[in-house]
């Protein structure tokens, strides 16, 4: 190892000694009055990473003795894993600090889960993968469970933990047999044993990491664990489960299908492409009876990982591609959207049923109009940006043959619009008037205006990142 | 390939005898032994008084940390130990990796500590 292998990883390497070094600094330091302050340093912290690594990045270097590669992807989640981070965190201070929720370790845990995030889409090899994920997932059980005193928070915490160990065990699994049967973890050398026919074996470790992998994008049907952790998690926390993570899981599911079984294409297409057919009918249909805003938010997200997987499905660079472009709108529309659920409030409670949004349009006349901005994106209506995301891995998937799966997309896309619209019925033609409190935190006003803005104007040219995600394609995939 | 699970070999005999020989202790236990059962046997044994108490009874989470930092430097150790053998033998790049294991490790201790995870009180 060189020198030049820690550079590369730097970073990673930063963010980590900067959540420790902030570890200590609180524990020592003022403990939980200084946690206003760690939030905002750790946004910035990561704000000037996602920069760094959009600007200065080039090119393609693996190092580690293959188990680390910083790529054009790697570069694309990672700036997408970390702006949505940091727009989580600045999303979520008021609502911590009224409720109490503030500890200084909470940025932090979300630092060290940005690490793990990093780590996942850099890993060219089974171990690297596991160790991203699992400095993800710990991360993410603890904050799920940051409410302490409440029984929903700390069930959450316990099912996501629980199920998160068991897809953890599913994905071991499958990475022994891949082993076995490749002789050897590193992407690179898998690549090159699964060629052409491949041994059964290979198949059923291939089948098990893929349903491992499932869990953590929490496809149909290894989904079962996100509408309880979605209404159990204090909602900044369910704000932030709906956005990075996601990405960092589609970014390795990517990475995986195709860095390590590119050469078998045929062998997981199936695959995935059930779970983007199961995915999206399920997140279409079963949304329906949710009056819960953070239920049917975690419906619509098992909905949107099916899309993603359909670009995935076709196996294409241009699949790849469209996946990536649909995960960046995903994440921005999704920030938009939780951060009114954020500001639903009445008497300064948190308000999380559909019904109490009626009339909404005439309480607050802005604000609704964004919500239909981004509900009507969320629908994927065009002209808004969420079409052209959906658009991308409809054609990818047709280009890539799988006219089916395109067809059954659409289907389950006009099923789904219906709880979308329903929200924008019920904010403007609802029965009586809203008895939301009015205002809220200037902050998330301005994420929900930023991001239904960004859902009308990024129409022309979607700001550019269909070159950085068909840069990013062609790294992986091309 | 099939080189390469040949030497996977052992471990197969390794699990047939396991099995085998697992299969053989249960089912000599059902065969052979003597089975008489009465209360006292059947009863659970504590130190020679009789239980006073279930056994599923709500522990302490302060006894979950004390294990929880056991395990961490018991896995400290299993680390340190095949390192500390091969000291000699170690390059920079393997003396300065443990360094910075010990390093992380020690910022959770110092963090917990200062928490207050082993105050009894």
């Amino acid at each position: 190892m060189q020198s030049g292998d820690l550079s590369i990883a730097l970073p990673e390497i930063i963010l980590s000694l900067f959540a420790m070094g902030g570890l200590l600094v609180g524990a020592y330091g003022g403990k939980d009055k200084l946690a206003s302050l760690m939030l905002w340093v750790t946004a910035a912290v990561l704000v000037a990473l996602a920069a760094w690594i959009g600007f200065q990045g080039a090119g393609t270097a693996t190092v580690f003795n293959g188990m680390f590669t910083d790529d054009a992807f790697a570069r694309f989640a990672k700036v997408t894993v970390l702006l949505s981070a940091a727009a989580v965190l600045l999303m979520s201070e008021s609502y911590m600090i009224k409720r109490d929720l503030l500890r200084f370790e909470y940025p932090l845990l979300i630092a060290l889960a940005s690490v793990g995030m990093m780590v996942m889409v850099s890993a060219s090899d089974l171990i690297a993968l596991y160790m991203g994920l699992e400095l993800q997932s710990l991360a993410l059980y603890v904050v799920a469970s940051l409410r302490r005193d409440s029984v929903k928070s700390t069930e959450a915490g316990l099912k996501y933990f629980v199920l998160g160990a068991l897809s953890s065990g599913l994905l071991l699994y499958g990475a022994s047999l891949v082993y076995g049967f490749s002789g050897t973890t590193e992407f690179a050398g898998i690549i090159q044993a699964a060629q052409g026919e491949t041994p059964v074996g290979m198949l059923i470790g291939l089948s098990f990491v893929i349903a491992g992998l499932a869990f953590k994008v929490s496809a149909a049907p290894f989904h079962m664990w996100t509408p309880d952790v979605y209404e159990g998690a204090p909602t900044p926390i369910t704000a932030f489960f709906a956005t990075a993570p996601k990405m960092a899981a589609m970014g390795l599911f990517a990475r995986v299908v195709h860095d390590a079984f590119g050469g078998v294409i045929g062998d997981w297409q199936q695959i995935v492409a059930a779970l983007a057919v199961a995915s999206m009918f399920l997140g279409a249909v079963a949304a329906i009876g949710q009056r819960n805003i953070k239920r049917l938010m975690a419906y619509s997200s098992i909905a949107h990982m099916g899309f993603a997987l359909m670009g995935l499905a076709s196996g294409t660079a241009q699949g790849v591609e469209s996946m990536l472009i649909y995960m960046a709108i995903y994440v921005t529309m999704n920030i938009g959207t939780f951060a009114f659920i954020l500001s639903m409030e009445k008497d300064g409670s948190p308000v999380l049923t559909i019904d109490a949004l009626s009339l909404y349009s005439k309480r607050d006349p802005a604000k609704a109009l964004a919500v239909l901005v981004l509900m009507f994106s969320l629908a994927g209506v065009p002209p808004m940006v969420g079409f052209f995301g959906k658009y991308s891995v409809l054609l990818a998937a047709v280009d890539g043959g799988l006219a089916w799966l395109a067809i059954l997309g659409v289907t389950a896309s006009v099923i789904g619009a219906f709880y979308y619209l329903r929200i924008v019925f019920i904010m403007y033609f609802g029965a009586d008037e809203s008895e939301l409190d009015k205002g809220g935190s200037g902050i998330l006003w301005g994420f929900l205006m930023a991001s239904a803005a960004a859902m009308v104007f990024g129409v022309f040219n979607l700001f550019g990142i269909e070159g950085p995600a068909a840069a990013a394609a062609a790294a992986l995939a091309g | 390939m099939d080189d390469l699970l040949r030497e996977y070999l052992p471990i197969l005999v390794f699990l047939g005898i396991a099995t085998g020989l697992g299969l053989v202790l249960i089912l000599a236990a059902l065969i052979v032994a003597p089975n008489d059962a009465d209360p006292e046997k059947l009863s659970a044994y504590e130190c020679g008084f009789n239980a006073f108490d279930d056994a599923r009874m709500k522990f302490d989470v302060r006894f979950y940390l004390v294990s929880i930092l056991f395990i961490i430097f018991d896995l400290e150790i299993a680390f340190l130990f095949p390192w500390a053998v091969a000291f000699g033998d170690l390059s920079d790049v393997a003396f300065w990796s443990m360094m910075a294991f010990l390093a992380v490790l020690t910022a959770g201790f110092a963090y917990e500590w200062k928490k207050g995870a082993m105050d009894w009180e």
